[in-house]
């Protein structure tokens, strides 16, 4: 064995070890539910606020983060040893969940871009899974068009004063720090007079209203800014260099949404076989519907097309700094793997697919029927599928760009 | 594909030097002008076999390079790309697979180093109606007690004008009626073959064979009807994957000559890429040829590790790669407009190729159907 592989295996068994002693047992394949589920309306508290405390003071929620910052300073294949043992006693690690924002996108970019004083500030709270951070990005006018966004920002004394107005903002209701970009120069190119702020949440100057959507309840809120402050030493990156800033905090965003996710995990079993539960078969086994077998057939084989090319592009990133081309068409081909999936569900449960509540349907067909409505919001989110084609169109085949003017 | 070996490099990167510099698509359009008979030039095969490609997959010990699939792919990518005619799929890709998954030892030792030679061109004789379908097959070879008659025709026989040898797929009959299907090798020169050259709109060598009661000895028989059915399944297999990499190459080089044209053609006072509408068209292609590429890849590579899901990677590879050749081909020709339209022009080349390898092996919906059907729905 090499040295790597025998420090492994004992990096393994003191994990294990650890385990042992700090997870408590009750909490076992209990999922995120203790610490208040996607939409993180519960207070953490008990044996789910214990294990947040033990794990964040290990690290062990952000693994590969700097342990000066709270991260518990392991490498690639010491974080897998680490995920593997807690997936093997049934553990999860809640702090992503808790962080809101802070560990998928607003950590790595203060990390990449912010000063020593910021990451000091801003890193630990992050991995104890104690602060939770949203994103101000898009406004009523600015959606696709980011660049056009129109909260200001205005130099006042030690702060800045901060007003307008964010929508889409997941979990404002409930974060303790946003991370918003706001303008700061409007006599400029638009992208070159924008600014990346960090504020405090709970303060007289911000009003969050949470959204209902068309699936019912939400994580979304409107934010409202009104002489909103923010401090003179929480601005991430240059001034006015915020377009850079934002973008590079997307790109996070686009790398943790590249997978293909069923828009319900609770309708399980292959797709063909509850298809054929609804629609049933004909003698040789063939689904009842000869057209919809062709359709699922067609979904099931992009769908595979699509885990072929990610597995393709983990490969080839393999002793390769620079990211395969092809990664650029995951989002739009995941979108799609979804989509097509819950539309053609929805299609095969006929009227069983149809119902909002009431003992009329399962959980799983009302399960399914929100995940579908929230699932179109897959296309919109994190770059529309118009914007994907756009950056394809113009950063992998070099075409001139002619719709996203500066 | 993750990194490629140091020969798989070399070999890609002579089939690449190779195809750009002597077999430009200027002399697939001389081929088709001059009206060759057999469906290529003799020289472009003299080379092929001079590179050592036409044993590129026998095994050593019969004379070839021992190579797999997946580095056999990447010549075919690149041949695909320029059009370049050839036996070297029909013979030395079908051909041999046939005889490496069939026949006795003496006669994997007579044929495969001929293949491997390109000396015999021997090529699978499959298809009798205008669609594929191997489940159906007619012909009929009699089992007697000096050997054995085969009747019946087949279409569309791959480079069957220059074929020295068919492998015919037909069914056995003991004399107590019709059993499974076998293979059986025939010279092309046996009493009772005849042959016809089949004009196709890709100008390859196509032909239609007649085998009216041809006497073959009983060691024509390269499979028996109780293993015949296996033995074509992983001949279509092979035949089949290693036709969607050529498609592959195909569709990648239409979708680079679109690309280039929609940077270099102005309309408008501009680019015509720069318009959103052929932007997006164009972000949409690539995003298929990327898939498509996946499936392809992994089909090969299923096939060199013998994997289980091995049929389903073929069936998807080839799906997916005439899914996008048929519109790869069609927007050549559309995003070209009226210079895509004349025969000067190369595109309608690629839009006559790939309909017919489209067809080939069954097209998307034959494979779509396979898919599904080994999916058990």
């Amino acid at each position: 064995m090499t040295e790597q592989a025998i420090n492994l295996d004992t990096f393994r068994a003191e994990v294990a070890g650890w385990l042992q002693e700090n997870f408590p047992e009750n909490l076992k394949g209990q999922g995120i539910a203790p610490f208040g589920g996607v939409e993180g309306d519960r207070v953490v508290e008990g044996d789910a606020a214990l294990w947040r405390d033990r794990l964040a003071s290990r690290g062990w929620g952000t693994p590969t983060w700097p342990a000066d910052l709270g991260g518990g300073g392991l490498n690639h294949e010491e974080a897998k040893v680490l995920s593997e043992e807690m997936h093997h006693v049934g553990a999860i690690n809640p702090i992503p969940l808790l962080a809101g924002m802070g560990v998928t996108m607003v950590g790595p970019t203060i990390m990449e871009y912010g000063t020593e004083d910021q990451k000091k500030r801003h890193i630990p709270g992050i991995c104890s899974g104690k602060v939770r951070w949203c994103l101000g990005y898009s406004e009523p006018n600015a959606g696709s068009d980011l660049a056009s966004l129109a909260t200001k920002a205005e130099e006042n004394g030690d702060h800045w004063l901060i007003n307008g107005q964010k929508v889409w903002t997941s979990g404002a209701d409930i974060s303790q720090w946003c991370g918003a970009l706001v303008r700061t120069d409007s006599g400029v190119k638009k992208r070159d007079g924008i600014s990346f702020l960090m504020l405090k949440m709970d303060q007289p100057g911000v009003e969050t209203r949470p959204i209902k959507l068309i699936a019912g309840a939400s994580p979304f809120c409107e934010t409202f800014f009104n002489d909103a402050r923010a401090e003179k030493d929480d601005l991430l990156g240059a001034l006015n260099d915020g377009w850079s800033v934002g973008k590079r905090l997307l790109q996070y965003e686009r790398a943790s949404q590249t997978g293909a996710r069923p828009t319900s995990n609770k309708v399980s079993g292959s797709l063909q076989s509850l298809a054929k539960s609804y629609v049933g078969e004909t003698a040789t086994g063939e689904l009842a519907d000869a057209d919809l077998r062709v359709r699922i057939a067609d979904h099931l084989m992009h769908t595979r097309a699509h885990g072929l090319t990610i597995a393709r592009i983990t490969a080839e990133a393999k002793g390769n700094p620079e990211v395969s081309a092809a990664a650029s068409i995951l989002k739009n081909s995941a979108t799609r793997v979804s989509q097509e999936r819950a539309e053609l569900t929805l299609e095969f449960m006929g009227h069983q697919g149809l119902g909002w509540e009431g003992d009329d349907f399962s959980e799983d067909e009302i399960e399914h029927v929100r995940g579908w409505l929230g699932g179109k919001a897959i296309s919109i989110y994190g770059g529309s599928f118009e914007i994907q084609n756009n950056i394809i169109a113009k950063n992998i085949l070099g075409l001139p760009e002619t719709t996203q003017k500066g | 594909m993750a990194a490629l070996s140091e020969e798989q490099r070399m070999i890609k990167d002579q089939a690449s030097a190779w195809v750009r510099e002597q077999a430009p698509v200027s002399t697939f359009r001389a081929m088709r002008d001059q009206d060759v008979a057999q469906g290529f030039f003799s020289e472009t095969w003299q080379a092929m076999i001079e590179m050592g490609w036409t044993g590129l997959v026998v095994p050593e010990t019969y004379g070839g390079a021992g190579l797999g699939y997946q580095t056999l792919g990447l010549v075919l990518e690149q041949l695909g790309r320029n059009l370049v005619a050839s036996p070297l799929y029909a013979s030395s890709v079908v051909g041999a697979a046939a005889l490496m998954h069939s026949g006795s030892e003496d006669q994997k030792q007579a044929l495969l180093p001929k293949i491997a030679d390109g000396g015999r061109l021997v090529v699978l004789a499959l298809e009798e109606g205008p669609r594929h379908n191997p489940s159906q097959i007619m012909c009929r070879a009699e089992l007697t007690s000096s050997g054995v008659t085969l009747s019946g025709t087949k279409q569309f026989v791959m480079e069957g004008s220059a074929a020295t040898d068919f492998v015919v797929a037909a069914k056995v009959d003991h004399g107590a009626g019709e059993t499974g299907v076998g293979l059986f090798l025939v010279a092309c020169d046996t009493p009772g073959v005849r042959r016809h050259a089949v004009k196709t709109m890709d100008s390859r060598g196509y032909a239609s064979v007649t085998f009216n009661d041809v006497a073959l000895d009983l060691e024509a028989m390269l499979a028996g009807p109780d293993t015949g059915q296996a033995v074509l399944e992983a001949v279509l297999d092979v035949a089949t994957a290693a036709l969607a990499a050529e498609m592959l190459g195909t569709a990648a080089a239409a979708f680079d000559m679109t690309l280039d044209y929609l940077k270099t053609r102005k309309q408008f006072g501009q680019v015509i890429g720069g318009f959103q509408a052929l932007g997006h068209r164009a972000a949409g292609l690539y995003s298929e040829m990327e898939l498509t590429r996946s499936c392809v890849e992994a089909a090969l590579a299923a096939l060199d590790n013998d994997a289980q899901d091995a049929q389903e990677l073929v069936a998807l590879a080839k799906c997916k790669a005439s899914e996008f050749l048929h519109e790869m081909s069609s927007q050549l020709i559309q995003i070209h407009g009226g210079i895509g339209m004349t025969d000067e022009f190369d595109a309608g080349f690629y839009l006559k190729r790939a309909r017919v390898l489209e067809n080939a092996l069954g097209n998307a919906a034959y494979h779509r159907d396979r898919y599904a059907k080994l999916l058990n729905f």
